[in-house]
């Protein structure tokens, strides 16, 4: 019982703050809502038992994205209204809704075949962050490389996109250069 | 031996190719010596093939190559020298030498001297082709040969647009006889299953009279084209727009002569259908009649010459449809002989007048042209069949066949068209060359022809006064191979009566034409004169109206008709469908560039809404699947395996 | 009542319209990459729940890496916005439309 509360409570919530992103006018309410959203997903990752799941769940999604999209809202006006394209409703709304119903009705479809087996079966007894653990690193480990690979590329990438001008290595140069430098960039803001 | 059946036919191939290479360049004179040297050589080498089968060698038969080798279906690259094949290539040698040596001269002033070579020695290699060849289809391709050749000579001069008109003229009428002569080839290789002359004519006599009839009947529509018979003549005497040389070479010895040929060929095919026979020697009799009325009127020189050999074109074709073959072809071969000369003559005339055709505008030329008029008027002595010279050998014995296989009716328009023939012949030398000199009123200076064109005008002259004599050699060697037929009449009182009666006659019908022409004064005729609005003269001059009634009733509702085809069928059917399919595509990539608009809420909404059709298919799919087999039950219900 | 399954699917396919609402219809950049979000983060759902269910541990890998490849999406998301942002002073979809067809 306490589950089913729990499910309709969350989910209701994650409808109404995603629904707040989607439509809202202003920007930080959109922000902000979306972070709720992401929370409240975790809370269901938690009711799943993929304990593991959760935790990352709140520390990448709602504090690193999340973060991430705080700094990218610094380059707006944030006061101003998003204005909205006169984009037809109907058609957008009328596609979402057929394209969930399409969904819905595959999913609800009875499934074909009965003999399904578990590729990497959970064990009722290890805590599911040892179950994790242990399939992630033999597994999945090839994978699981990749995607630091990856994200070593996007730290990267995001550097060089966002960063200042990087042609001057500051650690190689001495103190002597760096001063001069400095002089010289003091005279084009003075003059 | 087959060395010689090799240089004979392609030393014209030669000359034709090393002709050709020239044709871009100005007037070289050393093209004619060469070309006409090399078709000497093919003449000696025909020459000396003759001899060798005259003494009674054995036929030379060689095979070069396959041409195709499909199925059932055999057909090689294969020559014959025989009898009948070795008189037709003495004859086309003889008389393409001669013309040849003759057009060094006569084309000398002429831009395209190259080019006539090559196009001459082309045509006498299709020509070689088509007589040596040992098949129907080799046949056909020599046909095919004389009949560009032909296209090519006619409209020689092609910046005029009446010799261009001939020349399509020309080609065209042939070509509709084509169609006749390659269902008679169909009928003959479906019926058995070769196209090898031994072969077929061996399988001709187990066939049923109605497939040999047909067979008969359809390569006769073939030799109606080329030989110009009725109704497809009229191609004959608009041939006269090229060079008198090809007028000699083509329209008088060689090409017309294919047509007989191929009935001669034929003769066991036509021996077993004599009601064909009868048929077109019935044709060729009315057409020798019909021809010799129009030349009696006309005034051009080179039409009256046309008419004329079509007129003899009809005698061979009376011999040939009653069963004298060897008669037809001795015909042919004295026939090529004063009608090739008459035809150089007449290009004497026409090089002195200036390119003037009307006889009424010459006369009294014998004095200025002494020696073109003594070849004239032997060749046409020749042609009226007065005693000894080649005419009367053959032409005679034509009349002698029509009265012994008592076809009464051919011998009598035979025997008036005869007296026809001597008098229009007479009339045309008459009018050229005695009388006054009317060319005078016109200011033309006439002069003879170079010697050396005389010289080699002089072997044709020899040939149509003494040929005569060979037709005793000639019959016993080409009976080995046609069928030997005396024709005798039974008494011998009636043959001198026959004999005597149609001498005088035609010496009557030269001396009329004389007495009107030579003896009293002549007056170009303008249109005023009695004789010129009566009406025989009015549908002879106009040629019975055929052309005329070939122009308005065939050739231009013909022309409506493919316009029709053109604009309405072709342009806005097929031309519609073909580009209305290509602006399908066009514009539907037109319509949907819109999407790519740039614009990514666009884009996104057509991904969501590609989404959703993917999503759509895979739900009917799966319910499908799912559901198979209700599906299948109300399906054959409906009638549906 | 029983939560199974299908109660889960469902609210995946609802937050996902959601998210394809968000997608077709807004015109700032960076609220599209919100609504990116929101899609990815209704699939983690449907992926974990498939998994507690059949007891497979493969679904929540999946939602593993989907939300590491999240991050780095939005990271370098990020970096081009601000790169177009520096150059053209707005993001706004309707002024970036200079790939058409």
């Amino acid at each position: 019982m306490f589950e089913a509360i729990a499910f309709y409570l969350f989910a209701f919530l994650t409808i109404v703050m995603f629904y707040i992103t989607v439509t809202t006018s202003q920007a930080l309410h959109a922000l902000t809502a979306l972070a709720a959203g992401m929370i409240l997903i975790s809370a269901f990752f938690f009711i799943l038992g993929a304990d593991f799941l959760g935790a990352v769940q709140i520390i990448v999604y709602s504090g690193a994205v999340m973060a991430l999209y705080a700094f990218g809202m610094m380059f707006f006006d944030t006061t101003r209204e998003l204005k909205e394209k006169k984009g037809n409703n109907a058609i957008i709304v009328g596609l979402s809704i057929i394209a969930a119903v399409l969904v819905v009705v595959i999913f609800a479809a009875p499934m074909v075949s009965t003999n399904m087996a578990a590729h990497y079966p959970m064990v009722a007894d290890a805590g599911n962050t040892q179950e994790v653990g242990i399939v992630l690193f033999t597994k999945y480990l090839v994978p699981f490389e990749l995607a630091a690979v990856m994200l070593l590329v996007a730290m990267v990438a995001g550097i060089v996109l966002a960063g200042k001008k990087m042609d001057l290595s500051l650690t190689l140069m001495d103190e002597a250069e760096i001063q001069q430098i400095k002089d010289e960039q003091n005279k084009k803001v003075l003059s | 031996m087959e060395l010689y059946l090799y240089l004979a036919l392609f030393s014209p191939l030669v000359s034709s190719l090393f002709s050709a290479l020239f044709t871009a360049t100005p007037k070289k004179q050393f093209i004619g010596i060469v070309a006409s040297g090399l078709i000497i050589l093919a003449f000696v080498s025909s020459t000396i093939l003759l001899t060798h089968i005259l003494s009674g060698g054995d036929v030379v038969h060689v095979e070069l190559m396959t041409w195709m080798a499909a199925g059932d279906l055999y057909i090689p690259f294969g020559f014959v020298v025989d009898q009948v094949s070795v008189t037709m290539m003495m004859v086309v040698t003889l008389v393409s030498s001669v013309v040849h040596v003759y057009s060094i001269g006569y084309m000398d002033h002429d831009k395209g001297f190259n080019r006539f070579f090559s196009y001459l020695s082309a045509f006498v290699f299709s020509m070689m082709i088509l007589v040596m060849s040992d098949n129907f289809a080799g046949l056909f391709i020599g046909w095919e040969g004389v009949g560009l050749c032909s296209w090519l000579l006619i409209g020689f001069w092609y910046h005029k647009e009446s010799a261009t008109w001939a020349a399509n003229e020309a080609f065209i009428m042939n070509r509709i006889a084509d169609l006749g002569m390659l269902i008679g080839l169909f009928l003959v290789y479906w019926n058995t299953g070769t196209l090898q002359y031994e072969q077929a004519f061996a399988a001709m006599p187990s066939l049923s009279t109605d497939i040999l009839t047909w067979m008969g009947i359809f390569l006769f529509i073939g030799a109606m084209g080329k030989s110009a018979q009725f109704p497809l003549h009229t191609w004959l005497a608009d041939a006269m727009e090229g060079p008198t040389p090809v007028s000699a070479l083509i329209h008088a010895a060689t090409m017309v002569t294919a047509g007989g040929y191929l009935v001669i060929r034929a003769n066991p095919l036509y021996d077993l259908i004599p009601n064909v026979g009868l048929f077109i020697a019935s044709l060729g009799a009315f057409v020798a009649f019909y021809a010799a009325s129009m030349a009696l009127v006309n005034r051009d020189m080179k039409r009256i010459i046309a008419y004329s050999t079509l007129s003899q074109l009809g005698y061979m074709f009376v011999a040939a449809g009653l069963g004298a073959y060897w008669v037809a072809l001795f015909h042919l071969m004295a026939h090529a002989f004063f009608k090739a000369l008459l035809f150089l003559g007449a290009g004497n005339v026409m090089h002195a007048m200036h390119d003037e055709l009307d006889p009424f505008k010459m006369g009294g030329l014998k004095k200025p042209m002494k020696a073109t008029f003594i070849m004239m008027t032997l060749a046409s002595v020749a042609l009226a069949g007065i005693f000894p010279f080649a005419g009367f050998f053959s032409k005679d014995l034509i009349l002698e066949v029509s009265i012994i296989e008592h076809h009464y009716i051919i011998y009598s328009v035979l025997l008036f068209t005869a007296g026809l023939t001597a008098f229009y012949s007479f009339r045309l030398v008459a009018l050229i060359f005695h009388g006054e000199e009317r060319y005078k009123l016109f200011g033309i200076h006439p002069h003879e022809a170079y010697k050396f064109m005389l010289v080699a005008m002089s072997p044709l002259l020899i040939l149509a006064i003494i040929a005569g004599s060979f037709k005793m050699t000639y019959f016993e060697m080409v009976t080995a191979l046609l069928p030997a037929t005396e024709y005798h009449v039974h008494s011998v009182a009636m043959y001198w009566i026959m004999t005597i009666g149609t001498q005088i006659f035609v010496i009557l019908a030269i001396a009329f034409a004389y007495k009107k022409y030579a003896m009293s004064p002549v007056t170009v005729p303008d249109g005023t004169s009695k004789m010129e609005n009566r009406l025989c003269y009015k549908i002879l001059i106009n040629q019975y109206y055929i052309p005329y009634i070939y122009q308005e009733y065939v050739v231009k509702p013909y022309r409506e008709l493919s316009t029709i085809f053109w604009k309405e069928i072709d342009m806005k059917i097929v031309d519609a469908s073909v580009d209305g399919i290509a602006k399908i595509f066009y514009s539907t990539g037109e319509n949907t560039r819109t999407m790519q608009s740039g614009n990514l809420s666009t884009m996104l909404k057509w991904m969501v809404a590609g989404i959703v059709a993917l999503l759509s298919l895979a739900v009917v799919f799966g319910l499908a699947v799912r559901y198979s087999d209700e599906i299948k039950v109300i399906l054959s219900g409906l009638g549906v395996q | 009542m029983e939560i199974g399954l299908n109660h889960y699917l469902v609210l995946s396919t609802i937050l996902f319209s959601i998210g394809l609402v968000g997608v077709m219809r807004r015109k700032n950049l960076l609220m599209l990459f919100f609504a990116t979000e929101i899609l990815l983060n209704s699939v983690n759902i449907a992926f974990a729940a498939i998994s507690h269910y059949y007891g497979d541990l493969t679904g929540q890998m999946f939602a593993f890496f989907v939300i590491a490849i999240a991050a780095s999406e939005v990271a370098v998301g990020l970096g081009l916005l601000i790169v177009w942002h520096k150059r053209h002073g707005n993001i706004d979809l309707e002024y970036m439309s200079t790939m058409r067809g």
